[in-house]
C-alpha cells in the first residue's frame, strides 16, 4: 500500500470532524537524538492521527500533538521506547461524542 | 489536611470499571472520590459499539431500565471477506436483550448520574499525575493542583494505565500484545438503516457484524495481518471499524486508517454505508495479553481493575462486562479492607480471590493461549480459509458442467496440495487446542 498522500489527506479530513479542547503544551515528547538513530520510525506511519512526521530538511520528528486521539499506539510501537507519553492536561485533548 | 481531600477510597478513571467500583464503595456507606481527567466521562473512550446487559444489571440493579441505549443488538453475523464478496453466518434472536448499542459518551454520562445518586464524589476535569506513596504503601494521588488521600486507591485508568506502571505493578506491553482499533461513526437515516439491515420493531433490533479476512483490494498482498472488521447499527449511525495487531501493522508498515478506507470500499461493505456521512473518527487500544500479561492486581493500598488490568476477552468482543464486574469486585474488596482496617497487600488479596470465583479469572485462564494460537495462524485465518470458503461455494453454487464428484474430490485434495502439509496440521492443532482449552476451562 503506497498511498501515503491519500491516507494523509483522508486522516486530515477525519480529524477535522473532531472536537478538541485546549492544547497548551505537548503531552508527547520525543528524544530527537534517539529518533535520529531509529531506522524504521514506526511512529511516522503507525499513528492513526498522523501525529508524527519527519522533517524533510532537518530529519527531526515533528509532533503535531494537538491532533492526538490519545490511543497510545505510538508509545508501545516505539522500538526505542523513547516517547514520553502522558495524557493532555486536565480537561484537554480530544472529545469523542459518537463513540 | 483538608477534609474534602480525604476519603476512604479514591477511584481513578470514570469508565465502566471505575464507576462500578465507586458505586460499590458508596453503597457500602464509605466516602469515595471518583477522579476523571476528561471534561465529560466517556469522551475519551471508544469501543465497537455494544455493552452487555447482564453486567449492567448486576451493577445498576433496577436503574438499569433507564439506560438510554440506541438499539438492542440481537443479530450477530460472522463473516469471511474475500476479494469479490463474502461468506456470512448469521444468528438472529429477536427476543434477545443481551447487548445494547450505546455511545460511550452517553453510557458514561448515564453511569455518572447513577454514581452521584449513590453518593459518589465525582471530580471531572482532573488529571491524576502521580500516586502518593509512604513506605511503599499507596496513600493517595496527586493531581495537577492538589493531593487526595485515601486508605485504598483503585486504578481504573484504562488500557494505558500510566499509574500502575509508576509503581511497577505492570510492565509495558509489547506491540504483539496490543490491538489498535479505529472506527468511524457514519450517519445514515434511521429508516435507511432499518431497511438496509432488515430491522423491524424500531430500536428493539440491531445488528453486529464481525468480519475476518484481509485478502481484498489493496490489502491483497499483505501477509501476516491479524485483523478484524466490525460493524454495529445504532439508531441513525453505523459504526464501522477495524482492529489489527500492532506488531503486524508495524512490520507491514501499515496505517490503520488506510486499512479502514480499504474496508469501506469492499463490495460487501460499501453498500451498507452508501450515502452515509462520517461524523466522527476515533482510535483506541485493546490489551490482548490476557492472563499471561496480567499485572500484579493489587499492592498495599492499591487495586487495579478493568482495561488497566487487561481484563478482556477479545475472541468474544467482551470488555465492558469485565470492566463493570472487576470494578464491582474491587469496590467490594476495598470495603472488606476498610472493615478490617487493614490495607496491606495481604488484606487486599481478597480481590484476587473474588476474581477467581467470578467468570473473569476463569475465562482469562481458559483463553490464556487462544489469541496467541489464532495469531500464530493469522495467515490461515485472514487469507487461506477465506479463499477456500470461496472455492467451496463456487463449486456449490455454479453449475459449470463438471461433475460434482470430481470437483469435490479435487477440492478436498487441494487442502493437502495448496500448502506444505504441515500448515494444515498446524491449523487443526491450533484450532482444536483453542476449543479444548475453553471446554475444559474452570
Amino acid at each position: 500500500m503506497q498511498e501515503n498522500k491519500d491516507n494523509k489527506k483522508s486522516i486530515q479530513e477525519k480529524l477535522e470532524l473532531l472536537k478538541y479542547n485546549c492544547a497548551n503544551s505537548s503531552h508527547l515528547i520525543v528524544d530527537q537524538k534517539v529518533c535520529a538513530k531509529c531506522k524504521d520510525k514506526p511512529c511516522t506511519f503507525i499513528c492513526p492521527a498522523g501525529v508524527y512526521s519527519k522533517d524533510e530538511i532537518t530529519g527531526e520528528i515533528i509532533v503535531q500533538y494537538e491532533n492526538c486521539l490519545e490511543c497510545g499506539a505510538c508509545r508501545i510501537a516505539c522500538p526505542k521506547n523513547t516517547i514520553d507519553w502522558s495524557y493532555p492536561e486536565s480537561g484537554c485533548g480530544v472529545v469523542f461524542k459518537h463513540n | 489536611m483538608d477534609t474534602i481531600n480525604k476519603a476512604d477510597v479514591i477511584v481513578v478513571g470514570a469508565g465502566p470499571a471505575g464507576i462500578s467500583a465507586a458505586i460499590e464503595v458508596a453503597r457500602g456507606g464509605k466516602k469515595v472520590v471518583l477522579i476523571e481527567r476528561a471534561q465529560y466521562a466517556g469522551s475519551k473512550n471508544m469501543y465497537g459499539g455494544a455493552v452487555y446487559t447482564s453486567a449492567l444489571k448486576e451493577v445498576f440493579r433496577d436503574d438499569f431500565e433507564t439506560i438510554p441505549y440506541e438499539r438492542v443488538i440481537n443479530s450477530h453475523t460472522w463473516a469471511f471477506l474475500t476479494d469479490t464478496g463474502s461468506f456470512e453466518m448469521t444468528y438472529k434472536n429477536d427476543d434477545s436483550t443481551a447487548s445494547y448499542a450505546i455511545k460511550r459518551f452517553n453510557l458514561e454520562k448515564w453511569m455518572i448520574e447513577r454514581a452521584k445518586e449513590a453518593g459518589v464524589y465525582y471530580i471531572p476535569n482532573t488529571l491524576v499525575t502521580n500516586l502518593l506513596l509512604k513506605d511503599g504503601v499507596v496513600i493517595g494521588v496527586k493531581t495537577e493542583l492538589e493531593e487526595y488521600f485515601a486508605s485504598v486507591t483503585i486504578l481504573a485508568d484504562g488500557v494505558n494505565s500510566l499509574l500502575s506502571r509508576q509503581i511497577n505493578l505492570r510492565n509495558n506491553y509489547e506491540p504483539k500484545d496490543i490491538i489498535l482499533s479505529v472506527k468511524e461513526a457514519i450517519k445514515l437515516d434511521k429508516k435507511i438503516i432499518e431497511e438496509r439491515f432488515n430491522l423491524k420493531d424500531d430500536c428493539k433490533n440491531g445488528v453486529n457484524k464481525q468480519y475476518f479476512g484481509t485478502a481484498f483490494g489493496n490489502l491483497k498482498d499483505v501477509k501476516n495481518l491479524f485483523m478484524m472488521t466490525f460493524l454495529y447499527t445504532f439508531k441513525d449511525t453505523v459504526m464501522l471499524g477495524v482492529g489489527a495487531n500492532l506488531a503486524d501493522l508495524t512490520k507491514n508498515k501499515l496505517n490503520l486508517n488506510q486499512i479502514l478506507d480499504e474496508v469501506k470500499k469492499h463490495p460487501d461493505i460499501s453498500p451498507l454505508i452508501k450515502d452515509g456521512e462520517t461524523i466522527e473518527y476515533s482510535a483506541h487500544l485493546i490489551p490482548e495479553g490476557g492472563y499471561k500479561k496480567m499485572p500484579k492486581l493489587y499492592s498495599s493500598g492499591v487495586i487495579i481493575a478493568g482495561d488497566a488490568a487487561g481484563f478482556i476477552n477479545s475472541v468474544h468482543f467482551e470488555g465492558t462486562n469485565f470492566a463493570l464486574i472487576s470494578g464491582k469486585l474491587a469496590g467490594e474488596s476495598a470495603l472488606v479492607a476498610l472493615e478490617n482496617n487493614d490495607f496491606s497487600e495481604r488484606s487486599l488479596s481478597v480481590y484476587r480471590k473474588k476474581l477467581e470465583k467470578s467468570f473473569i479469572m476463569k475465562d482469562l485462564y481458559a483463553y490464556r493461549n487462544v489469541i496467541e494460537r489464532l495469531y500464530s495462524r493469522s495467515n490461515s485465518l485472514s487469507v487461506y480459509y477465506p479463499k477456500k470458503i470461496r472455492e467451496l461455494f463456487e463449486i456449490v453454487t455454479s453449475a459449470n458442467c463438471i461433475s460434482k464428484g470430481s470437483q469435490i474430490r479435487s477440492y478436498v485434495s487441494s487442502f493437502f496440495k495448496d500448502r506444505n502439509i504441515s500448515e494444515l496440521f498446524k491449523d487443526i492443532f491450533a484450532f482444536l487446542k483453542c476449543g479444548l482449552d475453553v471446554f475444559f476451562g474452570k
